[in-house]
């Protein structure tokens, strides 16, 4: 049987291991050729906020919640590694011990492992499997730690950010790239007070900030100011408010697929690991290209004065043309 | 290239609350450069071994402390072969008596680690197991 067939007739260790071999880097990558015709049909949901406002626990309320209408839900949780070791504790299956067990729920943990934003680079490929393996919901949980914003907000279509109670004026100080960013935003822990200060000085910022999703400066503009961004107040750890979250979940997706809006960002989502790739594999060979003879030799002529190194560009620039 | 950290799922199967010990352990493996998969308390067997699948762990640590490896450890064990995942090596860390630790290393668990075990002799084991 091929991998392919294995992974849709609901085989989970396939599935695992093909999600292995993404984040390993192993060379049988092919196997997304085979895959990537039947994507494009799960709706993508991320969730960001700094590190214990409650993602996880949030996601534990609000998937079984939804597990009332979808078949197959997955989640990719996504935890730091350390930058010394490069070992990682990947703890937030602890706190979504109501979808443990519920064969309809997968949940993979991911550790960063040394990419810059809070994802791992695994996660786009990882997100194609389970989404050709026919979840209906993809989840990825970031690590809530480095510049997660835009690779959160580039491989989702409803992007929910978790801000705190009270938390309001750091936000305004630091953190004004996660709000634009939001489909969704949550004040998670509301248990405690300042929540409804939080949510008066929030719809404030909201009228001011420019609510575009652009991914990069070429993507296509989204008509994204239809959409007003709501805000839901929860306690994830009783369940309360996660109700109305969900239900704002399915009117941001009624809303993408009805403005076409939902095109526009597969598009745009496409695009962006398209260009991560391209980026990856042209910086590779610029490294190599350093380190080639006549870089060597092309060097030692700037330290000689016998050329410059903008003359030297424009002539290696002409060589790749017509190579 | 760098070779990929290895992935262990740590669990904790049973009713008691402790779980001091696999916290070290946890810890122990990360400063080691693995990547723990800890699933906290109160796991069932299946729950385990589900786990330890769509995780794609390459090993499996079980914490005991309340004296329930006679049973739990066993049901993780025959759900693993029943599953043909019989070649996941198996750690049980906890306080097991003398004479117990060879009926489980007879079920097919690698090590069995006692209170006293230093955390770089239990990295060494699993690194051997899975190598
Ligand atoms: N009081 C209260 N505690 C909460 C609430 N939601 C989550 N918590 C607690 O906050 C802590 C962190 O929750 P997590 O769900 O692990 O947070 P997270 O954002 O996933 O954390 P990281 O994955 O480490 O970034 C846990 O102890 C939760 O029980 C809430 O609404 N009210
Ligand atoms: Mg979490």
């Amino acid at each position: 049987m091929s991998l392919f067939r294995e992974i849709i007739s609901g085989n989970r260790q396939s599935l695992a291991q093909c999600l292995t071999s993404i984040e390993n880097e192993d060379d049988n990558y092919h196997f997304l050729s085979e895959i990537y015709g039947h994507t494009g049909n799960a709706h993508l949901i991320g969730i960001t906020g700094s590190p214990g406002s409650g993602k996880s626990t949030i996601l534990n309320s609000l998937v079984k919640l939804m597990r009332k209408n979808d078949d197959n839900m997955g989640i990719l949780a996504i935890d730091p590694s350390s930058q010394f070791t490069k070992g990682a504790v990947l703890g937030d299956r602890i706190r979504m011990q109501d979808l443990l067990g519920d064969k309809g729920v997968y949940i993979r943990s991911m550790a960063t492992r040394g990419a810059l934003g809070g994802l791992s680079n695994a996660v786009a490929g990882s997100i194609d499997v389970l989404d050709a393996a026919g979840f209906d919901r993809i989840f990825v949980e970031t690590s809530g730690v480095g510049q997660a914003e835009i690779d959160i907000a580039a491989n989702s279509y409803t992007t929910i950010v978790v801000l705190l109670p009270g938390a309001g004026d750091s936000i305004q100080a630091s953190k004004a790239g996660v709000l634009e960013i939001a489909d969704i935003i949550v004040i998670n822990k509301s248990d405690y007070s300042h929540a409804s200060l939080t949510k008066s000085h929030l719809l404030e910022m909201l009228d001011i900030a420019s609510h575009s999703h652009n991914i990069d400066n070429n993507s296509i503009n989204s008509s994204k100011n239809i959409w007003s961004v709501p805000i839901v107040s929860t306690v994830a750890t009783s369940g309360e408010g996660v109700d109305e979250l969900a239900d704002n979940v399915y009117s941001h997706y009624k809303y993408l697929c009805d403005t076409g809006e939902l095109e526009v960002r597969r598009r745009n989502r496409i695009r962006y690991i398209y260009r991560l790739l391209l980026q990856k594999q042209l910086y590779t060979r610029l490294e190599n290209i350093l380190l080639e003879e006549r870089s060597i030799q092309q060097l030692e002529l700037l330290m000689q004065g016998k050329n410059d190194p903008y003359t030297a560009v424009e002539h290696l620039m002409k060589w790749f043309d017509t190579h | 290239m760098m070779s990929s950290p290895l992935r262990i799922l740590v669990a904790k199967p049973g009713l008691d609350g402790h779980d001091r010990g696999a916290k070290v352990v946890v810890r122990a493996l990360r400063e080691a450069g693995m990547e723990v998969i800890y699933t906290g308390l109160r796991q069932s067997p299946s729950m385990i071994v589900e786990a330890a699948i769509e995780e794609d762990v390459n090993a499996i640590g079980i914490s005991i402390l309340s004296g329930a490896h006679q049973i739990l450890v066993p049901k993780v064990m025959e759900i693993l072969f029943e599953k043909d995942l019989g070649n996941i090596p198996v750690f049980v860390g906890g306080i097991v008596p003398e004479n117990d630790v060879e009926e489980l290393i007879d079920l097919g668990v690698v090590g069995v680690f006692g209170p006293g075990t230093s955390t770089s002799e239990i990295v060494r084991v699993i690194r051997d197991a899975i190598s």
